[in-house]
């Protein structure tokens, strides 16, 4: 597994771009992927982590199979978004950044996705869903089953 | 140089000098809370805010490069607003619980507060954060932190670990360990350097003086109070005595004001240490193993090894350090010869240190009871109300109340202790010259050869963790060939332990500080009576009595110990 991280530091010229290979990795960022980092580049990891935890684009939680981000920019948070995303919240049983037990769903809310002329708007992986009503939700989730 | 006007007074600073600095020079008085000479310079706090004349923004003054022929105002009404301003708004973040914090009256940003005359103006809205207190050392209380990185920069930049650090960004920033580590399964090595720089409450040690005060109560118990060397040499400063004053005598005198039964000098433990660790180190020498020998008084430095270089245990001296040694005879020997029973007897250690907590409960023994550090045993003596700077002086106990070994308080002293015990030990004669200058000073790492007996001795010295970090690189690479080194957590050595008194950056410089204990415990050696470690009475006495010699079973099971590695971070 750590194979894949020497090679990354070998191809990369900064710590933030080995954080974002990482990251593409796994989808997030944990202790032992960037505990063996900092070992490597004989780093403190609390220096890792300090830069890491400075950025937005950087997770620390898990991700799931399918990731659900819904937009909380302010066209789609004036047309109902965050109760969109209460609803997720209720159905999974997940609140924002966290992961379902089965590692199926997790749920992010997002800056604006830019595409303002469909909100509100969720995305699940590449798939974007324009004009989501609330009671629409259960029937998209269910999609992924 | 250039010269500038600050309060329309002249000055000359050298080439990129601060006008903070040009300040100082002119005794202009500018408030910081974030500022640490040579450390910390990020200008978060505000408060060193100047008027340039020119400029349309206040500038922070450790900040900025004092130019030729600026003028600079350190005392306008707008400048007293806007700090204000900024007092304010550190204010609104924080926990305003002075009345149970340790810092109460020795914290700059009250004093400020106090100064400025800030009220409570805005309401603290953030969440009550957890408060840290994982460790037997330390605690951290985030509800008091107002951000502004001294410590995160003397661990980074004077320890070179970087255990904590800002985590997160703008409002939800806090100080922590990755992923927020409890710091008791973090790699933090206990030194307590941030405890000496944080401006408020939100770093101290963890206070152990309730414990001691209810075992005095406990007429059952025997309390006894052992005073490691660096303490006296800077105890004396928490009572407005001038910097360097050697309070040995009011603090033995004020020990037993506060009930203690007997004072003993951890100088005494310092000489045993001497001994059984000059012997080991012959013992290498003649069978060339594990060699460099490093010393094992400094409890932050075996942390430091165990998780950070385990491959290297090997070659840390089984010696237990004086306090350990110190618990161990009182709670055997001493006990049989006072036929005391061992489980009445109290042992309180008094150390500048606040790792010194964590060694205590090391492999297990139970030989000490409580660690409290020179700030802690100061607070006990304010809390009694004792007139410390009218006491009479007065004599430590005996036997454990004479030694060889005040050195040891210095960065250098072990080296030099063991110095003189390992010359005469291999010589069989009297040193001509007592002093080992070349070990002495306040460099980070020190070398020098001496010839001992025909063969060359390869020793260095090294304070700093920062300053073992490079040694340490050298000794794999085999790029020097010691043979004896000794290591100390804190720069400078114990004198400049975490547990030692606050410095107050506005009066004085760190390094003047550390110069004024150092020569404070160097006069002291000067006029001991006896200043070589196997010559001490009572140690021979310990030896002919109850320990045999150096080395022998039963000085390895009371006197060594074992070392394990440690997980940096424990699961």
């Amino acid at each position: 597994m750590n194979k894949e991280i020497d090679e990354i530091i070998k191809n990369s010229e900064s710590l933030i771009e080995m954080l974002q290979k990482i990251q593409k990795i796994d989808g997030y960022l944990y202790f032992e992927r960037l505990f063996y980092l900092s070992e490597k580049l004989d780093m403190s990891l609390e220096d890792i982590y300090s830069t890491a935890t400075f950025y937005n684009g950087f997770s620390f939680n898990m991700k799931g199979k399918y990731q659900i981000n819904i937009c909380l920019g302010t066209v789609c948070y004036v047309k109902g978004s965050k109760e969109l995303s209460e609803e997720i919240s209720k159905i999974l049983n997940i609140k924002d950044g966290e992961c379902t037990k089965d590692g199926k769903f997790s749920l992010d809310t997002t800056r604006c996705l830019g595409c303002c002329s469909m909100a509100p708007v969720m995305k699940i992986n590449d798939d974007i869903y324009g004009f989501v009503k609330k009671e629409q939700v259960k029937e998209i989730l269910a999609k992924y089953n | 140089m250039v010269t500038l006007k600050i309060n329309d007074k002249e000055v000359s600073v050298n080439d990129g000098d601060t006008i903070l600095d040009a300040a100082k020079k002119l005794n202009i008085f500018i408030p910081t809370l974030c500022y640490l000479k040579e450390i910390n310079k990020v200008a978060s706090c505000r408060m060193c805010l100047v008027e340039i004349k020119g400029l349309p923004k206040l500038m922070t003054s450790c900040s900025t490069e004092a130019k030729e022929g600026m003028e600079v105002y350190t005392e306008t009404d707008k400048i007293k607003e806007a700090r204000k301003n900024n007092l304010e708004l550190l204010l609104s973040n924080h926990n305003k619980d002075c009345d149970n914090c340790l810092k109460n009256n020795q914290c700059k940003f009250q004093e400020l507060l106090d100064k400025y005359d800030i009220k409570e103006k805005y309401k603290n809205t953030r969440e009550k954060l957890n408060i840290d207190n994982s460790t037997t050392y330390l605690v951290r209380d985030s509800n008091k932190c107002i951000l502004c990185g001294r410590c995160v920069d003397v661990c980074s930049k004077v320890q070179d670990i970087s255990v904590i650090g800002r985590n997160g960004r703008g409002i939800t920033t806090q100080i922590g360990c990755a992923f927020e580590y409890p710091m008791v399964d973090s790699p933090c090595i206990g030194c307590g350097q941030c405890t000496l720089v944080c401006p408020t409450g939100a770093l101290t040690e963890k206070d152990d003086t309730k414990e001691v005060e209810n075992a005095i109560n406990n007429k059952d118990l025997h309390v006894i109070a052992c005073t490691a060397p660096a303490v006296r040499a800077a105890l004396g400063e928490e009572f407005d005595m001038p910097i360097g004053t050697n309070a040995k005598g009011k603090m033995v005198t004020s020990l037993r004001k506060l009930g203690f039964d007997k004072v003993f000098d951890v100088d005494f433990a310092a000489d045993l240490t001497i001994m059984e660790e000059v012997n080991e180190l012959i013992e290498r020498i003649k069978e060339n193993k594990n060699l460099p020998m490093f010393t094992s008084c400094s409890p932050g430095w075996i942390k430091y090894v165990e998780q950070y270089h385990p491959e290297l245990i090997d070659n840390l001296s089984t010696c237990k350090s004086p306090q350990q040694m110190m618990g161990a005879i009182l709670k055997t020997y001493y006990a049989k010869k006072e036929n005391i029973d061992p489980s009445k007897i109290f042992v309180v250690m008094i150390m500048p240190c606040i790792a010194k907590k964590f060694e205590r409960a090391r492999d297990g023994a139970n030989d000490i009871d409580v660690v409290l550090t020179t700030r802690e045993t100061a607070r006990m003596i304010k809390r009694q109300n004792i007139d410390f700077n009218s006491l009479e002086d007065s004599e430590y106990d005996l036997p454990l109340g004479i030694g060889a070994s005040v050195v040891f308080g210095s960065s250098g002293g072990v080296m030099e202790a063991a110095l003189r015990t390992l010359t005469e030990t291999l010589t069989n004669k009297p040193l001509e010259k007592i002093e080992f200058n070349e070990v002495r000073g306040l460099d980070g790492i020190k070398e020098a050869t001496y010839d001992v007996n025909g063969r060359e001795i390869n020793v260095a010295i090294v304070s700093g963790i920062k300053n073992a970090k490079k040694i340490i690189k050298k000794i794999k690479n085999k790029e020097v060939n010691y043979d004896f080194v000794e290591f100390m957590t804190c720069p400078g050595g114990c004198l400049n332990g975490g547990g030692q008194p606050y410095i107050d950056f506005d009066k004085y410089d760190v390094e003047e500080v550390k110069k004024l204990r150092m020569k404070c415990l160097m006069e002291e050696d000067k006029n001991l009576p006896i200043r070589k470690a196997h010559e001490n009475p009572s140690i021979k006495e310990l030896y002919k009595s109850f320990l045999d010699h150096p080395g022998s079973e039963l000085a390895e099971k009371l006197l060594h110990t074992k070392y394990e590695k440690r997980e940096k971070y424990k699961k």
